[in-house]
């Protein structure tokens, strides 16, 4: 009986601990650029959900696609309206893993570079993805950053004939989490 | 026994972190929705010749070319109205994104028109949902084509104002509609005996038929006492949006294009063949930063 008590509390503290390697965040940043020859077009978007569980390497990212800032309110308007149309998608999630996230000490300042597996949906379309990100520890707070490149045609986004010299194919994303929240355990 | 504990005590931690793993995003995902502001009821800042429910965005400069033919029904000889053109050029400035401003010019009497319009109520979703959006629109107007009569009219009588109340709502991402009932205070009618105040109720509606592309209509009907000859203006017309362009064609029975003309001076008879062809370009301008 002594034996399963033990057992338990093991058990127990497992719970906890693994309820203790979550991370949350609600203020991350993402912005995207398309550069080309006649226009470049930068949005941001300051309100980036994230989860991050170390112990698991889970990661999941959601944004709402309104939330995207433009310098041009008229490109936001076409953004949302005639590209992306945020009121029939209205959020772009990522739900993958972190490769060898227990490798990762949280209790020494460090950094590291670590493979970001999962999928990708922007438009209601689901495309694998994969990217090199930087999970950086400092004073105990856990900070990540990473930038990929998507193609618009994987996502069905069609850029019209005429404007087509104005935009980019490929979208440069890059990705900023200031700081990881701890989860709070329920 | 003991075994038999251990075991299910594993499972159900087991288990337990798949359930969690599942959802992770949703413990901390806010449940509430946001509030967020509905845009793009229309494609532009007029639905034809009447103003829409929608504002420009600050420091956007808004160059617009209205034209109009002459009637299809004048024929071949007048090339089914392409012969003759009425026109009205304008600028219109977001000071704000609910407040613009505008000054155009009319080639029909050559008259200068001048307005500000404001939004009062966004339509918006969410948290604190608002069903419409509510714009009020204010402006004067000075013909200033030379007069023949033998006592020349002064400014005040070549003065019009007008002020119109505008609620719109856009149902999908489809269809749009909005009530415009308009007050126009002329100083000198056109014709001696018509009413110096005319009050006229009016509709616009959008149907989109693609993400770029939009069926337009824009009706007015006004009370009070005025010339037989007077008809009801009607416009129907296509929304193609490119960027920052937008070009509106229309076939409309009104040869004004600004308020007191189309409300007031509009003798076409839509449905006998009183037909204008006529186009509207806007072009938008960013001036200045956003933030």
């Amino acid at each position: 009986m002594k034996s399963l008590i033990t057992i338990l509390l093991f058990l127990l503290s497992a719970v906890s601990a693994l309820a203790q390697s979550k991370y949350f965040t609600k203020s991350g940043k993402i912005s995207f650029f398309s550069r080309s020859s006649m226009e470049n077009i930068e949005a941001v978007n300051n309100k980036v959900v994230s989860v991050l569980d170390i112990a698991t390497g889970q990661l999941e990212f959601a944004i709402l696609m309104k939330g995207f800032e433009f310098d041009r309110a008229l490109m936001q308007e076409h953004f949302n309206e005639d590209y992306v149309e945020s009121d029939k998608y209205p959020k772009a999630i990522f739900k993958g893993s972190v490769e060898n996230s227990k490798a990762i000490s949280l209790t020494t300042d460090n950094v590291a570079t670590v493979k970001v597996n999962g999928t990708l949906t922007i438009h209601g379309v689901t495309n694998p993805i994969t990217a090199t990100a930087v999970i950086t520890v400092k004073n105990t707070v856990v900070a990540a950053s990473c930038s990929f490149t998507i193609t618009l045609a994987d996502y069905k986004i069609i850029v019209p004939a005429v404007v087509a010299e104005k935009i980019n194919k490929k979208i440069a994303v890059v990705v900023t989490i200031p700081a990881y929240q701890v989860m709070a355990a329920k | 026994m003991t075994k038999v504990i251990t075991t299910f005590f594993l499972c159900s931690i087991f288990f337990a972190g798949k359930l969690q793993a599942q959802s992770l995003l949703k413990d901390v995902e806010d449940s509430v929705p946001v509030t967020e502001k509905v845009s793009g009821a229309f494609k532009s800042t007029r639905v034809i010749n009447a103003h829409s429910v929608e504002m420009l965005h600050r420091h956007n400069l808004d160059f617009r070319i209205m034209h109009r033919f002459g009637f299809i029904s004048s024929g071949v000889k007048q090339l089914y109205g392409l012969d003759n053109a009425s026109m009205r050029i304008s600028f219109d400035y977001g000071l704000s994104d609910n407040t613009t401003i505008g000054f155009g010019r009319s080639t029909f009497r050559k008259e200068l028109d001048l307005f500000i319009k404001t939004r009062i109520i966004q339509q918006s979703t969410g948290q604190k949902a608002i069903p419409f959006s509510l714009v009020i629109a204010a402006g004067g107007l000075v013909f200033t084509e030379e007069s023949f009569a033998q006592v020349k009219p002064g400014f005040t009588d070549r003065s019009s104002y007008y002020v119109q109340l505008i609620a719109g709502r856009k149902f999908s991402s489809h269809f749009s509609f909005q009530l415009s009932p308009i007050i126009v205070h002329i100083s000198a009618p056109v014709n001696i005996g018509d009413d110096k105040t005319i009050f006229a109720m009016g509709g616009g509606a959008r149907f989109k038929v693609s993400k770029r592309m939009a069926i337009t209509m824009d009706y007015h009907h006004p009370f009070g006492t005025f010339s037989s000859n007077n008809t009801d203006p009607l416009s129907v017309g296509v929304d193609i949006e490119t960027g920052g362009h937008v070009f509106q064609l229309q076939f409309s029975n009104a040869t004004g294009m600004n308020e007191r003309a189309y409300i007031t001076q509009t003798t076409g008879k839509f449905f006998k063949g009183d037909i204008r062809f006529g186009f509207n370009l806007s072009r938008i301008f960013k001036l200045g930063k956003n933030k």
